[in-house]
C-alpha cells in the first residue's frame, strides 16, 4: 500500500536516521517529496511510503514513538470546492494528476490520494481556494 | 427554397413559445448529420456563451451627494483606488485596480462583493470648493444605496485567443496562469465552439445595441471593444486564427447574479474579473446556420511563447486538440488546461435559452454594424522607458 504523509519533528530529534530505519527495519519504500526545516516550525517532511500494511503501520508507530508527528496528506489539503468556478487554471500546474478537468462535464475533479502537496495550486488557483495545512 | 427569417419573426415565435432555441454545442453536434440548409429550417436561435477572466472590465458608480457635498477627487472602495476624475460623486472602479497594501485584493473583488449586496467602505477626498466645500468623507455603500452602478467593460468576449506556453528555464507568472518551464504546460482561454464571436465570425448579428446576457442580467453591446481587429488571418472556415474582434459591453450591476461574475487574482500578475457573457445568434439564413455549426476541430488558434518577452509564435492548435489535454509544440507533447470555464459557459448558454423560451428576452438587430478593415497599433516610445 502506498500513502503520503507529512512528518513533523522537533529539530533536536533529528539525531536518529529515521528514514534509514524505515527502509532497513520496516522494509518500506520511501520517497521524499518535500523537505522543509525552519526554527519556528521544526522539520517537515512530505514522504510517500510504500510497503505491506503491517510494515507500514509498524513503521508509523515507530515514528510516533520517536515523537514524530504523522499526518496523512489527504487530510491536509483544503479545497473550498463549493466556490470553484471550474476554470481549469490549477490543472495546468498539477503534475501529480490530482486535479483534472475534461469532457464530458468539464467539472474540476480533485483526487486527494494523488496529491503530492507541491502547493502549485495554491499559486495557480485564481480564486485561492486551496490551502495546505502542515502539522 | 432557402430560409430567410427576420428578427421580428423570431421574436414573435419567442413570444408565442414556439421558437426552436439550441445551444451552440447542440447545433454543432447536429451538424454531423444535417446540412446548414436543414439546420436553418429547423433552428431559430442559437445561444453562445463564455465565462473567462476579462481584465478590461469595471463599473461606473454614482454615490449620491452627501450634504454638504464634496468633489470626490481621490476615491477608494475597501481601500482599492477608483478613478474619480469625472463629476463630483461619480467614479469608475476598474477590475485590475489593486489594494496598495494587499495586492491580492482589488477591483474585481470589490465588484463581485457589490453584486453580492455586501457593504463596501467608500473613502473620498476633494480639495474643497465653494460649491463642494467638504474635503473628506468615509461611509459605507451597497449597490442598492447608490444611485446608479453599471458594469462598463471596454474589452470583453475576445474572438479567439492565444495559447500560452513557456520555453524559458524559469516559471512565468502571467495573466494566462502559471506557465511552467521548458514547454511543460500550455493554457488557453476561450470556450471554443460555444464562444460568442466564433459563432458569428463576420459579426452579422452582433453590433451596437445587441441585447446580451451580462453576468446574469440583460445588458448590451455598446461599441466595438478596444483592440478591435478584423484583419487577422482566417482559416478556411472564415475563423480568425488568433485574437481578433472584441466587444464593449454594458449592463446594470444591481441586476447581476454572483454566480456569473467573480473577482480573481493571477499569481504575480494581479487582480482581474471573471465575466459571464451570453449572446443569442438569430438564424436569419443558411449562412448563419453554417457559422453556428462550427466544431472545435475547425477552430484554430496560435501558440505563443510567453517565456520570451516578445511572445514569438510557436505554432498552432485547434480546440479539439487543446481540449484533449495535450498538444504538440516543437515536437513535444505539452499538457493543456483551460482558463475559461466551459462548465460555467454551458450554464450561461442554458440560462439564456430559458430566458428566450420564456419570452423574457427579445432579440435586437444591431443599430449599427461594426467596422471592417481595422487593425491594432503598437505604442511607439519617444521618451524614456525601462
Amino acid at each position: 500500500m502506498k500513502k503520503r504523509f507529512v512528518l513533523n519533528f522537533a529539530l533536536d530529534a533529528a539525531d536518529e536516521p529515521i528514514t534509514y530505519v524505515l527502509i532497513k527495519e520496516y522494509d518500506l519504500k520511501l520517497n521524499i517529496l518535500k523537505a522543509a526545516i525552519s526554527p519556528e516550525k521544526g522539520g517537515e517532511l512530505l514522504v510517500e511510503l510504500d510497503g505491506d500494511d503491517k510494515n507500514l503501520s509498524e513503521g508509523l508507530d515507530y515514528l510516533r514513538g520517536r515523537g514524530v508527528g504523522v499526518d496523512a496528506v489527504d487530510k491536509k489539503m483544503l479545497f473550498r470546492r463549493e466556490e470553484c468556478i471550474h476554470c481549469g487554471a490549477c490543472v495546468a500546474t498539477c503534475f501529480a494528476g490530482a486535479l483534472t478537468i475534461g469532457a464530458p462535464d468539464w467539472e474540476l475533479k480533485f483526487d486527494a490520494e494523488k496529491c503530492v502537496a507541491c502547493e502549485m495550486c495554491l499559486k495557480s488557483c485564481p480564486l485561492k481556494l486551496f490551502d495546505l495545512r502542515f502539522g | 427554397m432557402t430560409v430567410k427569417r427576420s428578427y421580428e419573426e423570431i421574436n414573435e415565435k419567442l413570444k408565442k413559445g414556439t421558437a426552436v432555441v439550441l445551444t451552440a454545442e447542440e447545433v454543432s453536434k447536429m451538424a454531423d448529420e444535417m446540412t446548414p440548409a436543414e439546420i436553418a429550417k429547423k433552428v431559430d436561435v442559437v445561444t453562445t456563451a463564455t465565462f473567462g477572466p476579462m481584465c478590461s472590465s469595471g463599473a461606473f458608480i454614482n454615490f449620491g451627494h452627501p450634504s454638504p457635498s464634496l468633489r470626490m477627487e481621490e476615491v477608494t472602495l475597501n481601500g482599492v483606488p477608483a478613478y474619480g476624475g469625472i463629476a463630483a460623486v461619480d467614479a469608475y472602479i476598474g477590475a485590475t485596480s489593486e489594494h496598495p497594501q494587499n495586492p491580492r485584493y482589488g477591483g474585481g473583488h470589490v465588484i463581485e462583493e457589490l453584486v453580492r449586496g455586501k457593504e463596501i467602505t467608500l473613502r473620498a477626498r476633494g480639495k474643497g470648493t465653494d460649491c463642494y466645500p467638504r474635503k473628506e468623507i468615509e461611509t459605507v455603500i451597497t449597490k442598492e444605496a447608490v444611485n446608479e452602478i453599471f458594469l462598463f467593460n471596454p474589452r470583453n468576449a475576445y474572438q479567439n485567443y492565444a495559447v500560452a506556453t513557456n520555453t524559458a528555464r524559469s516559471v512565468k507568472y502571467t495573466y494566462m496562469g502559471v506557465l511552467l518551464p521548458e514547454l511543460s504546460n500550455a493554457t488557453y482561454s476561450t470556450s471554443g465552439e460555444l464562444s460568442p464571436l466564433l459563432n458569428d465570425p463576420d459579426l452579422r448579428t452582433i453590433g451596437v445595441g445587441t441585447r446580451i446576457f451580462l453576468c446574469g442580467a440583460q445588458g448590451f453591446v455598446v461599441w466595438p471593444g478596444t483592440q478591435f481587429n478584423t484583419s487577422k488571418l482566417r482559416n478556411d472556415k472564415g475563423i480568425p486564427k488568433s485574437n481578433a474582434a472584441t466587444l464593449a459591453v454594458l449592463g446594470d450591476l444591481k441586476k447581476m447574479d454572483p454566480r456569473f461574475i467573480k473577482g480573481a487574482v493571477f499569481e504575480r500578475y494581479g487582480v482581474t474579473l471573471f465575466v459571464g457573457i451570453g449572446i443569442p445568434i438569430p438564424i436569419l439564413d443558411e449562412d448563419l446556420a453554417a457559422r453556428v455549426a462550427i466544431r472545435d476541430r475547425e477552430i484554430e488558434t496560435t501558440v505563443y511563447d510567453y517565456g520570451d518577452p516578445a511572445h514569438p509564435m510557436l505554432g498552432s492548435a485547434n480546440y479539439a486538440d487543446l481540449r484533449s489535454g495535450t498538444i504538440e509544440v516543437r515536437g513535444r507533447k505539452v499538457k493543456t488546461a483551460p482558463l475559461s470555464s466551459i462548465k460555467k459557459a454551458r450554464e450561461i448558454a442554458e440560462e439564456l435559452r430559458s430566458w428566450l423560451k420564456k419570452g423574457e428576452f427579445t432579440l435586437t438587430a444591431p443599430v449599427e454594424l461594426f467596422p471592417t478593415g481595422t487593425t491594432v497599433k503598437g505604442l511607439e516610445i519617444t521618451g524614456g522607458a525601462r
